[in-house]
């Protein structure tokens, strides 16, 4: 496919729709809904190829595409996908497929502003997963707040107003420091270099020196932790989670989130990998307190949404846990689990949209019984909690088992915490789905709920397949990892610091050491050491 | 001597400086003659003269976009930058023209005078920006400054409106007196009042250290005299007043074409001539930014009318500009070229949509402007159009991409940090998120509440297009920056 732009055409095709969806009357609802459905699965199936047609073996982009866009100062229309953002771009594609679909008739007011709305932020999340380009970045980043601030504030429950307030201001906060942050580190390219430019690929070598780089470290990594969120910066996703529409839910914990998991990954440790390590303690305790105290209140919870909403705080401490292991295995883990979670936890909000169609309400009181007569519903759901409490067979699995052995490499006592944290997690998921779906309805004179609907069998369907899929064969998605997270390594590595991760991981006994040094070493990553590195989970 | 000759004679005179706003100050003329031969039933050809004008101006200007020339004895100068801040000027009056078509005759200002007005108010801007003498830019200043005091209490029944004249014609007139003797301390310490002489008395660094001291005190004068125009705190009083009590479509004026014209000046005086005092003038200036910036986002917070809060918001941009202004350099001060532009897209856009939203049947007084901002609870329902163009440019005005006022601010702090300020830039961004809150109240309230006062939007066609131009330029100059920047660029480069 040389020559024919697919990353754009996959990032812009949502905007077309939206354009196509304000020339179509506002009292058009069928009309309305099938464009947007249209052009989500147009883009879906066009998403498609990056998988099909991605070099598992190559660290580098794919797919460049890099045209001057405000060529004074150096930033450049600059896109392309690796191994990182691959999964993350088609995780995008698929769940908004979905949540058109689920919003099909639960939206019933001003549904063209809201289908427009979904398009629109489906361009901005794509967008910001593509971007090579920090400015480009920059305004897909905050571009998509506005659509998803509109989606909350006009859809959403009772509270939603103070909710997306709180969502827009929260998030804004984080992400204009990083704006100066990304100034800065402009310019000291510039005095380093004498050439301007936003291209993240040419700023990864910037040399900056140690007191800036915690500096512009903190600059990014705020912002990213705002999104993530991590613990203490948490206090948002509960609210904007509650009160967002179920599609609204499911975006933003499908893919919001790991806008932030993702921005530390392709930003914080490449450009200030000196100061990712130096960080890499502090912040793996407030990772391990996000995945305990998550867990905690989400048990305290009544609200299965809501419930849902603190397992997200939980599940994503984990990620960053991952993450900030510095080892394959870590890094690789907290990939896979960014989509896993963006899968399971999807697929619970939908779920427990449909439960709130039925019953209008979400309250676990309220249900009860109902695995009788939704029997169908009840084998869907429980998959997707399994799922979600990391079942071994089932996609949590492969994620989460992979970022505890990274996480085993570099410390044993936060490799216990994390551990806690997923049995916990078994603990309150299984708690809620025997609260809803097993003990006897509190209710008696509720009426019985009906079972799914065809649409809503081939909207959770669609999650099940891929939740065996990945769990079965985790390694085809691992495998088009490799080299990416290798290259990151590499750099963080190779920031003078080996020596003293090395210490870390070689004290332990890790096997993950050598090789990666290896990789630094010949620059190169070659696939089958790196293949080597991984246990393939179940295959 | 023949007509070539007269010709050849006055350009070499430098006449060509003059040709642009010599052209809007006649068609002023014309239209204040027209309005006497027209019968009443003809004056909506008012509003189409005056735009016939500011059209033929602007050909003008782009007929001598690659000219130089400087004209009558060095006052003033035709560059690139001057041209620049003309098509600024002419955009924006063009915009004003065509809202006010429907908003003057609805509330019952239409006469020849207030067109008239309109365009000697621009041919003094234009005059401000082409001054490269002192007395010549006070010359614009105040051709400016006394059309606007005239216009602000153009509603004469209206107290309101008085009150907003006597404000600003009584403080403008302490800023102009600030500002004159500022320019006579120059004189007396230059010996001339060309912008020429003045770099070259305090260029070298070897002037006389008294003459340092007279040349500290006259640029302090001249620095209130010029943000009292931009509204920078603490000389913004009269902004709040002012703007709420004038006729809408003067208030968006006033916002954009007095803003850019003080802005233009100082560049000229401060940036170009009088470089060698930048250390003091920016230490000065930093804190006049951090002030205007925080002072103007927090109290806008409290706002209820919605003049009053787009007025608190101009000073708020005010201090972003200063921002800039203190970052100086020609990086600062293309930003500052950039910003204007943008913002004369978003606030006339903003103030555009205020002036055609009117309260509905029922009330009392339907028909008025409707100037509460819970007014504006539900417009998306009835308005939808409307509402998303004040969406856009709420979105611009805190700085949000794909909009323009994401990169002028992004201009704006990109020259801060370049120059070694991180700390007034990470000022800049905080005070933006605090805009965020009362920009998408506005968004908040069209969007997620339900009507409570029935409202409906004009239907005036020239209205509507000159909304459209600002959503577009708001958007253009959002997603592709660049020609624009490079203008900006140029424009600055050319009066260095």
């Amino acid at each position: 496919m040389n020559g024919f732009p697919l990353v754009s055409v996959v990032t812009f095709l949502p905007l077309a729709g939206a354009a196509v969806i304000a020339f179509v009357g506002s009292d058009r609802l069928r009309a309305i809904r099938s464009v947007a459905l249209v052009a989500a699965l147009a883009d879906f199936l066009l998403s498609v190829p990056l998988l099909t047609r991605f070099t598992g073996s190559s660290a580098g982009m794919q797919f460049v595409e890099k045209v001057p866009w405000v060529g004074a100062i150096g930033a450049s229309y600059h896109v392309g996908v690796d191994g990182i953002s691959l999964f993350l771009v088609l995780l995008t594609t698929f769940l908004t497929v979905l949540s058109v679909a689920a919003s099909w008739y639960s939206i019933a007011s001003r549904v063209k502003g809201f289908m427009m709305a979904m398009l629109l932020l489906e361009t901005g999340m794509i967008g910001v997963f593509v971007s090579l380009d920090l400015l480009l970045f920059y305004v897909f980043w905050e571009a998509m707040l506005i659509p998803m601030y509109l989606i909350i504030g006009m859809w959403g429950g009772p509270r939603r107003v103070y909710a997306a307030v709180k969502f827009i201001i929260y998030t804004l906060a984080g992400s204009l420091l990083m704006l100066v942050g990304i100034l800065v580190l402009y310019f000291m390219h510039h005095g380093a270099t004498g050439e301007y430019t936003f291209d993240l690929l040419r700023l990864y070598g910037t040399a900056i020196p140690r007191g800036v780089e915690l500096w512009l470290f903190l600059a990014f990594f705020i912002s990213f932790a705002i999104k993530v969120p991590m613990f203490p910066f948490h206090t948002w996703l509960p609210d904007a989670h509650v009160e967002a529409p179920t599609a609204g839910s499911v975006l933003l914990a499908g893919v919001l989130l790991k806008m932030g998991t993702y921005g530390v990954l392709r930003f914080c440790f490449p450009l200030f990998p000196a100061a990712s390590v130096a960080a890499a303690p502090v912040v793996s305790v407030l990772a391990v307190v996000g995945i305990i105290y998550g867990a905690l209140v989400a048990f305290a919870q009544k609200d299965v949404k809501r419930l849902v909403a603190y397992s997200s705080v939980s599940h994503l401490g984990l990620v960053m846990l991952g993450l900030f292991a510095f080892n394959a295995q870590g890094l690789e883990g907290g990939i896979l689990q960014m989509v896993n979670h963006g899968i399971s936890t999807g697929a619970l909000f939908l779920i427990v949209g449909m439960l709130y169609e039925r019953r209008h309400s979400r309250m676990m009181e309220d249900f009860g019984g109902l695995w009788k007569t939704m029997p169908v519903f009840a084998g869907l759901f429980m998959v997707v909690t399994l799922s979600s409490i990391a079942l071994p067979g089932l996609n949590g699995f492969a994620g989460e088992f992979l970022v505890l052995v990274g996480v085993f490499l570099k410390s044993v006592p936060f490799a216990a915490f994390a551990a806690l944290g997923m049995i916990l997690s078994a603990v309150y998921m299984l708690w809620m789905f025997q609260q809803v779906m097993f003990v006897e309805p509190r209710k008696r004179d509720a009426p019985a709920l009906a079972d799914v609907t065809a649409r809503e069998k081939w909207i959770l369907i669609p999650i099940v397949i891929l939740v065996f899929w990945i769990g079965i064969w985790p390694g085809f998605f691992l495998s088009r990892m490799h080299a990416s997270v290798d290259a990151v390594l590499a750099r963080v590595w190779s920031a003078g610091l080996a020596g003293e991760v090395a210490r870390d991981a070689g004290g332990r006994g890790g096997a993950a050491a050598p090789d990666v040094l290896q990789a630094v070493s010949t620059e190169a990553a070659p696939d089958s050491a790196s293949a080597g590195m991984t246990p393939d989970v179940g295959e | 001597m023949n007509e070539y000759a007269l010709g050849q004679g006055l350009w070499e005179m430098g006449f060509a400086a003059a040709v642009p706003f010599t052209l809007v100050a006649l068609s002023a003329m014309a239209v204040l003659l027209a309005d006497l031969w027209l019968l009443p039933s003809q004056k909506r050809a008012l509003p189409w003269a005056a735009l016939a004008g500011v059209l033929l101006s602007a050909a003008s200007v782009a007929f001598l976009w690659n000219e130089e020339a400087t004209g009558f004895g060095g006052a003033i100068r035709l560059d690139r930058f001057s041209a620049f801040f003309a098509m600024v000027f002419l955009l924006g009056t063009g915009l004003v023209v065509l809202l006010s078509s429907a908003y003057a005759r609805r509330e019952g200002v239409e006469r020849g005078e207030y067109y008239a007005l309109l365009l000697f108010g621009t041919s003094g801007a234009m005059l401000m920006a082409s001054a490269v003498e002192l007395v010549t830019f006070f010359l614009g200043l105040e051709i400016l400054s006394v059309s606007l005091y005239v216009l602000s209490g153009f509603f004469r029944q209206r107290p309101a409106s008085a009150e907003a004249a006597a404000k600003y014609f009584i403080l403008g007139a302490f800023a102009s007196a600030f500002l004159l003797y500022g320019i006579a301390l120059f004189y007396g310490a230059s010996g001339s009042t060309t912008y020429a002489a003045l770099r070259e008395s305090f260029g070298s660094a070897a002037f006389p250290y008294s003459h340092g001291l007279l040349a500290l005190a006259a640029s302090g004068l001249l620095l209130i005299g010029l943000a009292f125009k931009l509204g920078a705190v603490p000389f913004h009083m009269w902004v709040p007043d002012t703007y709420e009590g004038a006729p809408t479509t003067i208030t968006a004026y006033m916002s954009v074409v007095s803003k850019a014209a003080a802005a233009a000046a100082f560049i000229r005086v401060f940036g170009a001539s009088l470089s060698s005092l930048q250390q003091d003038t920016s230490a000065v200036l930093w804190v006049l930014a951090v002030v205007t910036m925080t002072l103007g986002n927090v109290v806008a917070i409290a706002q209820t009318n919605i003049k009053r809060m787009l007025a608190y918001s101009s000073i708020a941009h005010a201090g972003y500009l200063l921002v800039a202004l203190t970052a100086a350099g020609e990086a600062g001060y293309s930003s500052v070229l950039f910003y204007v532009l943008a913002y004369v897209f978003m606030t006339l856009g903003a103030f555009g949509v205020v002036s055609l939203v009117r309260k509905g049947e029922g009330g009392a007084d339907a028909g008025a402007e409707a100037l509460d901002i819970s007014h504006y609870s539900g417009l998306a329902g009835r308005h939808g159009l409307l509402a998303a163009a004040m969406a856009v440019f709420m979105v611009s005005l805190s700085g949000i991409p794909p909009t323009a006022g994401f990169f002028a601010k992004f201009y704006v702090f990109s020259a801060a940090v370049r120059a070694g300020e991180v700390g007034l830039a990470i000022i800049g961004v905080l005070n933006s998120l605090v805009s965020v809150y009362f920009y998408m109240r506005i968004v908040f309230l069209m969007y997620m509440k339900e009507e409570t006062v029935p409202v409906r939007g004009s239907r005036s066609r020239a209205g509507w297009v000159a909304l459209a131009a600002c959503v577009l330029g708001t958007l253009l100059l959002g997603v592709l920056p660049s020609s624009f920047a490079r203008l900006a660029t140029e424009s600055i480069a050319s009066i260095f």
